[in-house]
């Protein structure tokens, strides 16, 4: 009886169904190894034309990576009687490079503050200009920090303003698209209320949308300010002051002045980690009751 | 009845209490704010810093970075007269052709029209002559190696002048007169020489010439003579400038995918739910730390001594710092995968590898591919700045560029570059993204 449903034309299309079901799957198994062969191919060729191109071979390279860490400890260690001292030189280097990220952080939280809300629908002072204050934002997103940070240098002198300025722009633009996204799912209801007493549009973003989303971007600054303590040692490496520009003198002279670098190394190291561990805890507190 | 007067008293006195210290904050944190950033403006010494800002290079920058100058150069000691695009020997016109805007004979007197009645005269015995309108004639000559003029004091503030040397600076141009030589600079708007050299055939021929017209060079085929004239144009290195942004965008690549691939099977290592060592996962999460702490600067710094400058190092700074994160970030959504679906496929008698595959990977695919393709894009510009730090890429010209002070155009126009290609990268990312995993937006 049961044998009788599975005869005849039911038969066949059962197996219609698994033949092209098997079909689909060699099909989709191609499309998945050809994808993986290209990009097997890309890396390997593109590994190959990175090794031709630079100064150093990879598998040189290799065996001496060691050979630098091992100098500076080794000669850190045989001068560690240095080491407090010169951890307290450079002290001010580091508070530095930790103003200038804090100080852009700050200014390109608050401008980009200011973006956002321009750009997110709904809340837009001039709805018809929220396209304009997004490409502006990635405009401000898309320059690289050392490109303005080197222009400003040329200008303004060596020194932390230009990196200052160059983090803030950056930061602005990044900030403002992440805010614009938190603010997009903001309830409007405290808006429209507040709009029915007659507030005016800062009112009504200043009472009725950042009660609502500010843990959140309290959160992303804070990550923001620890993206840009590395960026602020980075540009201090092509001279705009802080550690970074400490590290490249020690660096230039060569050994003999290793002990300095390694001062410089911890310090960096040091700061990084603390300031990684208080941000994401607090983070995580701001996060927690979502 | 006094009891709820006693309540509501103290419900009234913790709602004001409450109220204080919103108010209180409500002033604490922006005078907070404000006192930091005072401290700041001291510190950077803001003020004094606007007292060195160099409005001459503003003024420099955004003029040259749209315009370029001519030099007709006099050279005092031995004569002769040269002329070169942005001073360059790449620039320079071959010996008997010049601009059309110079006339006269070398020998007794050359006229160099800068237009608008300003006309530089170079006269023979090392002197030369300034018609300016409005305000006279300026001549000049050396003497003995000393340069006698008929201005008197005091001198307009666009003219520096003193017994070595004179510079006129107007609007139409300027004249610089040294001991050695006899400079003036005319300015025309424009990136002259972006297309072909002096010294190609193709020089000021319009497309339609080249690409439609008789044969320009007998030797080549229009097209491809003048693909490689262009490609070879000695002044503005478009072969070295695509080579750069290659590499910078290989930089990234190799750096974001190889990180990807390391940490991925690391982050198993790392996760709670897959492995079951304490003491392992607690060391496998300091080495996380630890490299992201390290950071790409030190890193940079570190691997460029082993591996010397270029495209491979700045590759390994990021592969190095990323795989770091990637850790973290993959071991954290390792974390959080759901179980059922690992159960679902154990139901059917799987083993542990095939579980990995048929009953994690397709949860987690999705959330790494796009913090992947995330940090593809953050990267490009990682590998300009790592580039200018080791040396390889654009942000080697651009430093490179910036460092010579003299060509801005070409500042601007690898400015323009780095900026579209982190605009590209974008919006690459963006398109694979929505292609692998759905659009989200």
């Amino acid at each position: 009886m049961t044998d009788a449903t599975l005869s005849g034309p039911t038969r066949r299309e059962v197996d219609r169904i698994q033949d092209s079901y098997m079909a689909q799957v060699r099909r989709r198994r191609m499309y998945g190894g050809l994808t993986l062969a290209i990009f097997v191919l890309l890396m390997v060729s593109g590994f190959v034309v990175a090794d031709d191109r630079n100064a150093g071979g990879f598998w040189d390279g290799w065996r001496q990576m060691l050979d630098f860490p091992a100098d500076v400890v080794s000669e850190a260690w045989e001068k560690r009687a240095n080491l407090p001292g010169l951890l307290v030189r450079y002290f001010p280097a580091l508070m530095e490079t930790i103003n200038i990220a804090a100080v852009s952080t700050l200014i390109g939280a608050m401008v980009g503050l200011i973006l956002s809300l321009l750009s997110t629908r709904g809340l837009a002072r001039w709805p018809r200009l929220i396209t304009v204050f997004r490409r502006f934002m990635d405009i401000l997103r898309a320059v690289p920090e050392i490109v303005i940070a080197l222009v400003l240098i040329f200008i303004l002198g060596g020194g932390p303003v230009p990196a200052m300025i160059a983090i803030a722009l950056h930061t602005a633009g990044a900030l403002g698209k992440l805010y614009s996204e938190v603010a997009e799912n903001a309830d409007l209801k405290p808006v429209e209320g507040l709009a029915s007493t007659g507030a005016n549009w800062t009112q009504r973003m200043w009472l009725g949308v950042l009660p609502q989303v500010a843990p959140n971007f309290l959160s992303y600054t804070l990550l923001r300010f620890e993206i840009n303590i590395r960026a602020s040692a980075i540009l201090g490496f092509v001279g705009a002051g802080g550690l970074g520009f400490e590290l490249r003198n020690a660096m230039a002279w060569g050994p003999g002045r290793f002990d300095e670098a390694a001062a410089i190394f911890v310090l960096l190291f040091g700061a990084i980690v603390f300031f990684d561990q208080i941000s994401s805890r607090y983070r995580n507190k701001l996060t927690e009751g979502q | 009845m006094t009891d709820a007067t006693a309540s509501l008293g103290s419900a009234k006195t913790s709602a004001d209490a409450l109220f204080q210290r919103k108010r209180l904050t409500a002033f604490a944190v922006p005078a907070v704010i404000i006192a930091y950033l005072a401290y700041i403006a001291i510190a950077f010494d803001v003020v004094g810093l606007a007292q060195r800002a160099s409005g001459e290079n503003a003024v420099i920058l955004a003029s040259d970075s749209w315009s370029y100058k001519t030099h007709v150069t006099r050279d005092n000691r031995r004569g002769g007269t040269t002329y070169a695009i942005e001073g360059e020997r790449k620039g320079a016109y071959e010996d008997g052709t010049r601009p059309a805007w110079v006339s006269g004979d070398e020998d007794s007197e050359l006229v160099i029209d800068l237009e608008d009645g300003h006309v530089v005269r170079f006269l023979p015995d090392n002197a030369v002559a300034y018609d300016v309108p409005g305000f006279g004639t300026i001549e000049a000559q050396l003497v003995d190696g000393s340069l006698n003029t008929n201005l008197s004091d005091p001198v307009p503030d666009w003219i520096n002048l003193s017994d070595q040397r004179m510079t006129v600076t107007t609007d139409a141009g300027r004249l610089t007169m040294t001991r050695t030589r006899t400079e003036v600079f005319r300015y025309f708007p424009g990136w002259e020489l972006f297309w072909f050299t002096l010294d190609s055939p193709y020089h000021n021929r319009s497309f339609t010439e080249i690409a439609l017209g008789d044969r320009i060079d007998p030797d080549r085929p229009n097209i491809s003579g003048a693909m490689s004239d262009f490609w070879n144009n000695g002044m503005w290195r478009h072969k070295d400038v695509a080579w750069a942004i290659g590499e910078t965008i290989l930089m990234a690549f190799l750096g974001t995918f190889g990180a990807a691939m390391i940490a991925l099977p690391l982050a198993f290592v790392a996760a709670k739910r897959f492995s079951p060592f304490g003491a392992l996962r607690f060391g496998m999460r300091r080495i996380f730390d630890f490299v992201r702490g390290v950071d790409a600067l030190i890193w940079t710094v570190v691997l460029a001594r082993a591996f010397g400058p270029g495209p491979m190092t700045g590759a390994l700074a990021i592969l190095i710092t990323d795989s770091g994160t990637f850790g973290k970030i993959f071991s954290e959504a390792l974390e959080n995968v759901d179980e059922k679906q690992i159960e679902g496929v154990a139901s059917t008698g799987a083993k542990p590898l095939q579980r990995y595959r048929f009953g994690v990977i397709p949860q987690i695919v999705p959330i790494l591919l796009s913090q992947i393709l995330y940090f593809l894009e953050s990267n490009t510009r990682s590998a300009t700045i790592i580039g200018a730090i080791t040396g390889g890429g654009i942000g080697l010209m651009l430093t490179q560029a910036i460092q010579t002070q003299k060509d801005w155009e070409e500042v601007a126009y690898y400015i323009v570059l780095i900026v579209v290609m982190v605009m590209a990268m974008d919006s690459f990312s963006g398109w694979l993204r929505g292609k692998l995993i759905g659009r989200k937006d």
